[in-house]
């Protein structure tokens, strides 16, 4: 619709930060009520049966349901403001069925009883039938065994909206006030934190409750030269986590020192702003940089994005088989390259691996949205493409036994389909530290943060910038440059990767707010990686005159 | 859909509950449904319908939002104490500006009943007609449509009262060859959905489809290129929109000036370039009134009424929008953003502008667009879905996607040729000729 899409627009155009659009956010409520518990188990435990005897009276051959209440608090500031200040609920049912070897879907807002429950039920089976009369191929779904009632909570320290509101605006604004004494002109700062409770039963005997949690500090900051009338702007390198508030304790165990201090599990939001600010201010004067051929040595808050980009998406099973077609696209992937068994998607130096259960990550939860216990598995071993994403109505296309477990809908009232996993690059096994790799890069460029992010739509080239530039001159930080864009291929890109720190230097970087599908869907994940290094990459220079 | 006589009477009836130095409301209710397809076969489908309000209560400086979709009297009184509260509780906003008094609003009607009567047949029938086109030709054909039929109603203690009903269903469809050589797109929307035909969409990417395979890779560097509007909107759009006064004031767009002040009245384009919105413009019926409050952006009924407005003229920047507060502080016009632009064009087909191409690309989408320097608005992104090399005003064969690296601005500076204008994502934009576009690399997607 014409609001929608203006509505993207206009927050990229008017606020320093893009600011996400959320399909579910809800209803607004007092903070308060982020801190009640919802429905008991036992409730839970009712309402689902309900549906599901409801659809299996009415024909389904197999029902799940998902109860879910999500809970966001926003916390939004600009200098010495406070622009915004969002805690919404949003609590429903969704129930999912096959009826006919079809699917159907149905969603009830603020489902409290049995009646609701079977009308979502009966209303889903009714669906089935109908889009049944166009079904090619009947639905294969991989075995899965039930797990009787069981729970799963993220290993969280502190749920953050146990903070009072107060403690949150004086964090942001005592950020801002750092970064206009470190010569900011602008800056703008957000606290995002989500508790997503979720109830999962199906037919096949699982019944699972489980508590997920995420937050994600993050800021911008930008310094203007009025006599060139030029302007730069530095962002957070915080990553968003699936943590508690423990995440912005400061903890110098957390930090990694360098040429700019980068952040493990604990985020000390006043130190990055006020970098930030002088980096900010230093771009202004920084070396515009010589287009060419570089070996880059790229950071993990770079990292990250690169490997969202050019790995995760495009070893999404949906995409490859064409289900993405009409909007993100399909994949250079294709099964027949998969099948070859020799598929150099990377050196031999590269192993992709995604997991669904990395303590701290986005993507960590207990089960999956179709009820099967989470797990890792291998996309990339020893450079060659060994797998790909897949849920339990994909399994048998590639000849798997069972899910990968990475089915996640944003909301009860969306439907569930395959989403991307963390997916990260193992670190090196052999000992090498940052300092140590770039003291073998004669001419480089060293990337510290995420930028500016584009690739096609089977993934093969791309583009990405960064937040921080540095030149490597014969082993040496040379200085800052800017109006740096790196342009690749996927698969010339990790084969270029002649080295990677050892785990010393793993962290987690990630997307807080991942879109796919129509109507689009938003998840969170994690990518971990340590630094790495890519020899021969072609950087352009993106400086211009208008 | 409520009438405009019940959002009324809803909206007087919280109005009479206020105790706050000021109240104000919005309603709004929708219907929207949806039909995905992909493989040739139907993926998903549904259908929903929602109503909520949201209740702004003020004291002071201080603003608190409260919403609800249950409409009881008991309710209604309910979400009003709450915003009370939540207001009395919120932390003082220094940008804070009073609401509204009544408005004039135009009759601006974005509204059909044919639309608003869509059912799952419907849909159905029109996954069926594109699937069909794809079928018949062994290509396969994935698509989405959706339709939203609704109404706001917006209202405060200051006597404001707007009310609008609109409707729109937004049509796409990308058509690949059974061995993924080629790949073609169609991109529709319309208020009325007679207007829509989805075979006739289908079969202009069937069409581009068929005609991409074999595609041969040119150099990648500076060409002449005919943007369809599907092209071109997405740039264009990222333009306007960053058309915001106290950005450019701040220092921050490409709007500002060395040394301060902004580029208002500057020639920054070709003098062919005209950009306006016309809320009144029978083709892309716009709002009649500006939002209904943001989610981030500060809650409460924004109000504004929507006009005719020039953002470009001849060349020239002739308006930026701004925030109330802001214009306020900096004595202008609080002029909102509109919904929709007008880019001002000729006469002339696409055909015609091939026609009169000596070397050139043919551009049908761009995609993943990023912004990668917000000073020169430069971005990059992809071609997609149909590009094919034009010579002496033919087109002679597909070529592989490129890779650009280009700003709106500078483009509008290279402008050759400009088409008649057709509806695109709520806009009406004309095929343009540009010279000297920036491809910067190649990409083997197809």
């Amino acid at each position: 619709m014409n609001r929608r899409h203006f509505n993207n627009l206009l927050g990229m155009g008017t606020a320093g930060l893009m600011l996400p659009s959320l399909p579910s956010l809800g209803r607004n409520v007092d903070p308060a009520v982020l801190l009640e518990t919802g429905l008991d188990v036992a409730v839970k435990k009712r309402l689902a049966d309900a549906a599901l005897n409801a659809a299996k009276a009415k024909g389904a051959t197999y029902t799940d349901v998902r109860i879910g209440r999500y809970l966001n608090q926003f916390v939004v500031t600009r200098e010495d403001k406070v622009q915004n200040i969002v805690n919404t609920e949003s609590y429903g049912v969704g129930v999912r069925v096959i009826a006919n070897g079809c699917w159907g879907f149905a969603a009830v807002v603020d489902a409290k009883n049995e009646t609701d429950m079977a009308r979502a039920a009966e209303q889903a089976v009714a669906i089935a039938k109908a889009n049944a009369k166009l079904l090619k191929e009947p639905v294969q779904l991989a075995p899965q065994k039930g797990y009787g009632e069981v729970s799963w909570k993220a290993p969280i320290q502190k749920n953050a909206f146990e903070v009072p509101i107060k403690e949150k605006v004086d964090l942001l604004l005592g950020v801002n006030a750092s970064a206009m004494k470190n010569g900011a002109n602008y800056v703008n700062s957000v606290l995002f934190m989500v508790n997503e409770q979720k109830y999962f039963a199906s037919t096949d005997g699982t019944y699972a409750d489980q508590d997920i949690h995420r937050i994600w500090p993050i800021f911008n900051v930008t310094c203007i030269d009025k006599t060139s009338g030029k302007f730069e702007t530095r962002n957070a390198l915080s990553s968003p986590m699936g943590m508690g508030y423990e995440y912005l304790q400061v903890n110098p165990a957390d930090k990694v020192t360098g040429i700019t201090t980068r952040y493990n599990k604990g985020y000390d939001m006043l130190e990055d702003v006020t970098a930030a600010a002088q980096q900010a201010k230093q771009k202004l004067s920084a070396k515009s940089v010589e287009a060419g051929k570089y070996d880059l040595v790229l950071d993990p808050s770079h990292l990250w994005l690169t490997i969202h980009e050019s790995v995760g998406h495009p070893l999404e099973l949906d995409r490859v088989l064409g289900y993405e077609a009409n909007f993100a696209g399909t994949s250079f992937a294709t099964l027949d390259k998969w099948q070859s068994k020799n598929f150099q998607y990377g050196s031999k130096l590269v192993n992709l691996v995604a997991d669904k259960k990395q303590i701290g990550s986005l993507g960590a939860v207990g089960y999956d949205d179709e009820g099967v216990a989470t797990k890792n598995w291998d996309l990339v071993r020893d450079g060659v493409l060994v797998n790909y994403q897949a849920i339990r109505d994909q399994a048998a296309i590639i000849g798997e036994k069972e899910s990968h477990g990475c089915c996640y809908a944003d909301s009860w009232g969306t439907v569930q389909f395959q989403r991307m996993p963390n997916v990260s690059l193992e670190a090196g096994k052999t000992p090498l530290s940052v300092q140590d790799m770039i003291k073998d890069v004669k001419k480089g460029i060293y990337i510290v943060g995420d930028g500016s992010f584009s690739i096609d739509q089977q993934r093969y080239n791309f583009q990405f910038g960064g937040q921080l530039y540095y030149e490597i001159k014969d082993g040496q930080i040379a200085g800052m440059l800017k109006d740096v864009a790196y342009q690749s291929n996927t698969q010339e890109f990790w084969n270029s990767c002649t080295a990677i720190c050892d785990e010393r230097d793993y962290r987690l970087g990630g997307s807080f707010f991942d879109g796919k599908g129509q109507p689009s869907q938003s998840s969170a994940v994690s990518h971990g990686s340590s630094t790495a290094r890519f020899n021969g990459v072609n950087v352009i220079n993106t400086g211009r005159k208008i | 859909m409520l009438s405009k006589e019940e959002a009324k009477r809803i909206t007087d009836k919280i109005l009479s509950f206020s105790k706050a130095d000021e109240l104000s409301v919005s309603l709004s209710g929708d219907r929207t449904g949806n039909i995905r397809y992909a493989r040739n076969t139907v993926s998903t489908s549904g259908e929903t319908t929602n109503m909520g309000l949201a209740v702004t209560a003020v004291f002071g400086k201080r603003s608190g939002t409260a919403t609800l979709n249950e409409f009881d009297d008991a309710s209604l009184e309910k979400v009003v104490r709450r915003a009370e509260e939540i207001a009395r509780l919120a932390p003082e906003n220094p940008e804070f500006v009073p609401g509204l008094g009544p408005q004039a609003y135009l009759n601006t009607n974005p509204y059909a009943d044919s639309t608003a009567k869509i059912d799952p047949d419907y849909r159905a029938k029109a996954a069926f007609d594109s699937i069909e086109v794809c079928a018949k030709k062994n290509l396969t054909a994935a698509g989405y449509m959706e339709d939203t039929a609704g109404f706001t109603a917006i209202a405060n203690s200051k006597g404001l009262f707007g009310y609008n009903r609109a409707t729109g269903v937004d049509f796409s469809v990308t058509v690949r060859t059974a061995d993924g050589t080629g790949s073609g797109y169609a991109l529709r929307d319309v208020t009325d959905t007679a207007q829509l035909n989805t075979r006739q969409a289908t079969e202009v990417a069937a069409q581009k489809a068929a005609a991409s395979v074999n595609a041969k890779a040119l150099e990648p560097g500076k060409y002449t290129v005919i943007l369809e509007p599907a092209a071109s909107i997405d740039l264009l759009g990222n333009m306007l929109f960053s058309m915001d006064g106290r950005s450019a004031d701040e220092g921050r767009s490409f709007l500002s000036k060395k040394g301060g002040g902004t580029r208002l009245g500057e020639k920054l384009f070709d003098e062919r370039v005209t950009i306006y919105s016309d809320p009144m413009n029978a083709e892309i019926p716009g709002s009649p009134f500006a939002g209904g409050g943001g989610r981030f952006g500060g809650a409460g009924v924004d109000g504004r009424p929507q006009k005719r407005m020039t953002w470009v003229d001849k060349g020239v920047v002739k308006n930026m929008f701004f925030s109330r507060y802001w214009a306020e502080k900096k004595g202008v016009e609080a002029v909102p953003p509109p919904s929709g632009i007008i880019f001002a064009g000729g006469n002339e087909s696409l055909a015609d502008l091939i026609k009169s191409t000596q070397k050139g690309i043919l551009v049908t989408r761009l995609w993943y667009i990023r912004a990668v320097d917000p000073q020169t608005l430069l971005y990059t992104g992809l071609t997609r879905d149909g590009t094919f090399y034009i010579e002496n005003g033919q087109i002679k064969y597909p070529v592989k996607n490129f890779r650009f690296n280009e700003s709106p601005v500078i483009m509008l500076n290279n402008l050759e040729a400009l088409g008649k204008p057709v509806r695109v994502n709520g806009s009406l934009v004309p095929p343009m000729k540009i010279r000297d576009f920036t491809f910067s690399s190649l990409s083997d997607a197809v």
